[in-house]
């Protein structure tokens, strides 16, 4: 715990948190923001219809925009996420997802013993792809009604983002809504609770293994202006790194792994400084033969 | 290595996002996810 002192993470998720769900009267009243801020996405994980939401979810606008009978490719949203992971890479599943903030405190909860990984761990993580090009692409593009219009699958079937952060205060507040519940708010509050109890003894179960977003992001942590790079010469490769990261990454052999969220834990760890964290204000960095960014 | 170098797929991809976004907003895909967006979301709900 003392390597966390100082470091500022947890702040900046929260105040992010704050600012991009920071409609407070939408939690007073129940209701939702319906202002041009819906217009734009935001970059983490963040449920539009939860009544604080001030943007947009991308995950939940891509399959909007592939689900609607009008367009086949949604360049709006495509064009959002590749500028955002172009330059920051899942240093926005770390830095800026509300959902990331809620398993990161969950995970403080001093409960039970603390995994590292599950059984099946490497065949689980790739999870997520399946959940990216099945319910969030294909689903909405080709399962539609009579009128041409998909629905966001990704969304009904396994978001734990707008089950905690819309379903449940806008059910606890209408009356309406709570006559409608069925088992479909029981299915998506039982992958709640398995996450959340999850998230206490594993480290950010939703981000490993189901998140699409995290998907897209990880694609480009090798590109990404925010990358990181080991210095060759300054490492031994003794695996400190490694033992710090709470995924289990060799950041050591895998600086720019696609499971990497950039906390950053790795190279507070590092004893001999050898990692280094690029990003757009990085000018000039060592020679090439002494560095590995892949 | 220059800046430019080292980050040329990068900058390659922000520049290529720049232009999907774009073409996004002419085609006036925002609209889609701003209707989406203002609108209860029964699916993420749960109820839909």
């Amino acid at each position: 715990m003392g390597r966390e002192k100082g470091n500022p993470r947890l702040w900046v998720q929260a105040g992010w948190t704050a600012l991009t769900n920071g409609y407070l009267s939408g939690f007073a009243k129940g209701k939702i923001y319906r202002g041009p801020l819906k217009n734009y996405c935001v970059p983490g994980l963040s449920c539009y219809s939860c009544p604080g939401a001030l943007g947009a979810c991308p995950i939940g606008s891509l399959q909007a925009v592939l689900g609607s009978r009008n367009y086949r490719f949604a360049f709006y949203v495509l064009g959002f996420l590749m500028m955002a992971g172009a330059v920051l890479g899942r240093f926005v599943c770390g830095w800026l997802c509300p959902f990331g903030l809620v398993q990161d405190l969950l995970h403080k909860i001093p409960l039970g013993k603390k995994l590292r990984r599950l059984p099946g761990e490497k065949a689980l993580r790739l999870l997520r792809y399946v959940v990216l090009l099945g319910l969030v692409i294909l689903l909405p593009l080709y399962v539609v009604d009579f009128v041409g219009q998909g629905q966001p699958w990704f969304c009904k079937v396994i978001c734990p983002a707008g089950t905690l952060t819309a379903g449940l205060p806008l059910v606890a507040r209408n009356d309406g809504l709570r006559e409608a519940v069925g088992w479909l708010f029981a299915w998506k509050n039982l992958v709640l609770a398995v996450l959340v109890v999850l998230s206490v003894i594993l480290w950010r179960p939703f981000c490993r293994y189901l998140c699409p977003l995290g998907a897209v992001y990880g694609i480009f942590n090798p590109i990404a202006f925010r990358r990181f790079r080991v210095e060759e010469r300054a490492c031994t490769s003794c695996g400190a790194c490694q033992r710090a990261c709470k995924l289990d990454i060799p950041v050591w052999k895998e600086p720019n792994s696609p499971d990497c969220v950039r906390c950053g834990e790795c190279q507070r760890a590092c004893p001999h400084n050898a990692l280094e964290q690029l990003g757009l204000w990085t000018k000039k960095v060592a020679n090439d033969l002494t560095t590995q960014e892949e | 290595m220059t800046f430019l170098r080292r980050n040329l797929p990068a900058l390659a991809c922000l520049l290529a996002g720049a232009l999907f976004f774009a073409f996004g907003v002419a085609r006036g895909e925002q609209f889609v996810v701003f209707t989406k967006a203002v609108n209860l979301c029964l699916e993420c709900i749960g109820i839909g």
